[in-house]
């Protein structure tokens, strides 16, 4: 059993009547709203607390991306892979991922991801979304009806950029390049692991199957809720006669450890309330733009992450129905093994994607349940699919081999600041004369 | 009546309704598509003979795969009219089908003997944005589309069924026209038309809602001003969905102007 600590990086500062005086959490939510000082601290926190989580063991570390909203604040994934990739050591960099349709060339993705897989040493997941439709349509512009084809072009550009030994040409419909070069190549040959997450359309199991990807589920309902989709992607493994892995799928999941079950709720419900009905207060009519989902997905009658019907389906629920209804699995670190290995089994799920840091929480409390978890239930959930070899991990360079940051003398540079500052005001002495 | 016309080898496959006898004249819809009975259009055949497509991807129509862009759609209409036997026609546009019919007569300026405009799309002021209709809720798009969003035709056209099994029809047909029509609206439903639209030599009437919440009024000066034969008249007492509102208004003024 493998697990990544994955963060979204929530605005932690928003009103509290925000449900209800606000009209979305995403694409047009007012930028008063962001104050960039307490910005500074956020992105340092959750930094902070990615490194704790390399630090206690976790296999992964995982980021993603998403536009115009404070329920993620990370426009650039990248650019936090790689502050990570100089600060931790042994954790795969999970980048879930980049939005390859939004690029123009696509080829940018693969060379940011290949800089990142150079510059850590092979420990990059490449991750290949479509995207939210909030993301990709409504703030990127992109049309509903032909972003799928965009994005399957820009995949197979992307493969053909990381394995061709020569300069090609790609007449692409929404690209066209005469030289596709790319330098440089990542360490991992022919490429990074590549994982695609998906929200349920149907689609994707097929494309995760064909192409022996991993398929990641990233639900925010949880693992009952969460089944039908892991049973219709098994499915589809089955029929094309694929080997039923639990690596080949990931699932994530909100989970929160203290030391009882009741202290769980003391330390975390308000923070699960601020997540479900701040975070995640989309406004319906930019949810699923028409043409953003195939009408087989709308006619598999799976239900979007956001948007009015999920909402619903979340009304009035209390901390009780949160962990009744498996959307969350808290509690004391007993509680969350038992539920935990329980889950897992039941969507036969080989990577965890673990939201730790969820809604308002504060770095003390995250702190905790990452500590927790780390101790007292990551180690006994090791043995999970044990007999199971997973082929969806980075294939990194050599512990010995990687090379390691050099010192940084934080005096040292201070002092260099000052003799340059002395040196500049005596030139403007001079000068003057 | 409701044809089906083939074109191109059965490459595209067209729901079409076809009205009355006379002077030919080609109606291209709006972003919504064709409603099951056209009371507008049936009125008009009595004075026209009145071709109105469901655009590919609309209704029963198929061939949407093989329509990305304007060009495409401008060839469409092309081959449809020679296919129908009539090269020049009237013709006449709401909305979305407003844009592609200008489209269609700067394109080719023997295709459009006299031209129709109904509050069509194809332009944008950053000083007058257009709503977003495609994240426009059912709830909302009655107020958007009519002068009076209480009115038994807006009713009508926004009630959500109460029926599972209607609902979904319904929202899936929703689902694929303004799939279709984001190939020309979205995300701002401005393709170049400014550049082209010198090229309209046909006698063109602009024909506008006077209390259009979704393509206000003000679009007009964009298509008088670049269209040489051209003139504006406004509809009392109408939104964006005209031909709904103010039916007998609107087809005495299309009358009046193509037989003139």
């Amino acid at each position: 059993m493998k697990f990544t600590w994955f963060h979204l990086m929530p605005y932690r500062f928003l009103p509290e009547d925000f449900k209800e005086k606000y009209h979305s959490v995403w694409v047009d939510i007012p930028r008063d709203l962001y104050d960039p000082k307490l910005g500074h601290r956020l992105y340092n926190d959750y930094l902070d607390q990615l490194e704790y989580a390399d630090l206690m063991g976790f296999d992964g570390l995982g980021v993603n991306e998403h536009h115009q909203n404070a329920y993620g604040l990370m426009p650039s994934p990248n650019i936090m892979a790689a502050a990570l990739s100089r600060r931790t050591r042994n954790a795969s960099l999970v980048v879930l991922g980049n939005s390859i349709a939004l690029y123009n060339p696509p080829i940018r993705v693969a060379e940011e991801f290949a800089m990142l897989d150079v510059i850590s040493g092979g420990r990059l997941v490449a991750g290949f979304p479509v995207g939210t439709s909030m993301d990709t349509n409504f703030c990127y512009g992109e049309v509903p009806a032909t972003i799928r084809e965009k994005y399957y072009e820009a995949h197979d550009l992307i493969i053909k950029a990381w394995t061709s030994k020569d300069v090609f040409a790609f007449n692409g419909k929404y690209t066209k390049l005469r030289y596709v070069n790319l330098w440089p190549k990542p360490i991992q040959q022919p490429h990074p692991p590549i994982w695609i997450p998906g929200g349920g359309s149907v689609e994707t199991y097929d494309f995760c199957a064909d192409h022996d990807y991993q398929y990641s589920f990233l639900s925010y309902f949880g693992y009952i809720a969460g089944k039908k989709v892991a049973d219709g992607y098994w499915e589809v493994m089955a029929k094309k006669n694929k080997e039923l892995n639990p690596y080949s799928l990931g699932f994530a999941q909100v989970v929160a450890v203290s030391e009882t079950d009741e202290q769980a709720e003391k330390d975390y419900a308000p923070h699960m309330d601020y997540f479900y009905n701040r975070c995640l207060h989309v406004y319906d009519g930019f949810a699923d733009a028409p043409g953003y989902r195939t009408v087989k997905t709308i006619k598999a009658g799976i239900l979007g992450q956001v948007g009015d019907r999920a909402a619903m389906r979340r009304e009035g629920l209390k901390w009780k129905d949160f962990i009744e209804q498996g959307y969350v699995i808290a509690g004391s670190p007993k509680t969350v093994r038992e539920r935990l290995r329980e889950a897992m089994k039941s969507l036969n799920c080989g990577h965890l994607m673990m939201l730790m840091q969820i809604g308002s929480m504060p770095p003390e409390l995250v702190r905790k349940s990452t500590s927790l978890f780390a101790t007292e239930v990551m180690p006994h959930m090791r043995d999970l699919w044990s007999n199971f070899e997973d082929k969806w991990s980075p294939k990194r360079m050599p512990q010995n081999e990687i090379a390691m940051p050099a010192n940084v003398h934080f005096q040292k540079a201070e002092a260099n600041g000052k003799a340059r500052a002395a040196a500049a005001a005596s030139a403007e002495a001079r000068s003057a004369k | 009546m409701n044809t089906t016309q083939k074109l191109l080898n059965g490459k595209f496959s067209l729901e079409m309704k076809v009205y009355g006898s006379g002077e030919p004249l080609l109606y291209l819809h709006g972003a919504g598509g064709l409603m099951p009975a056209e009371p507008f259009l049936e009125d008009l055949g009595k004075h026209f003979k009145v071709y109105a497509p469901q655009f590919p991807g609309y209704g029963e129509s198929t061939g949407n795969e093989y329509i990305d862009d304007i060009a495409d759609a401008v060839l469409f209409f092309h081959e449809l009219m020679d296919e129908l036997g009539i090269p020049t026609a009237n013709i006449v546009g709401h909305s979305m089908g407003g844009m592609l019919a200008a489209e269609v007569a700067a394109f080719d300026i023997h295709r459009a003997r006299k031209l129709v405009l109904i509050a069509p799309a194809g332009f944008w002021i950053d000083e007058v944005p257009i709503p977003d209709l495609f994240a426009a809720q059912l709830t909302e798009i009655a107020g958007l589309l009519f002068h009076d969003p209480k009115s038994a035709a807006a009713q009508m056209m926004t009630a959500i069924p109460s029926d599972f099994k209607a609902l979904e029809t319904m929202y899936v047909e929703r689902v694929k026209r303004l799939a279709t029509a984001s190939k020309f609206l979205w995300p701002i439903p401005d393709r170049g038309l400014k550049k082209r639209a010198y090229r309209i030599h046909a006698p063109t009437l602009l024909l506008w809602g006077d209390d259009d919440k979704l393509i206000p009024p003000a679009y007009a000066k964009e298509f008088t001003s670049r269209i040489k034969n051209s003139k504006l008249e406004l509809i009392k007492n109408a939104g964006h969905m005209v031909m709904y509102e103010q039916q007998e208004a609107l087809v005495g003024a299309i009358r009046k102007f193509l037989k003139g």
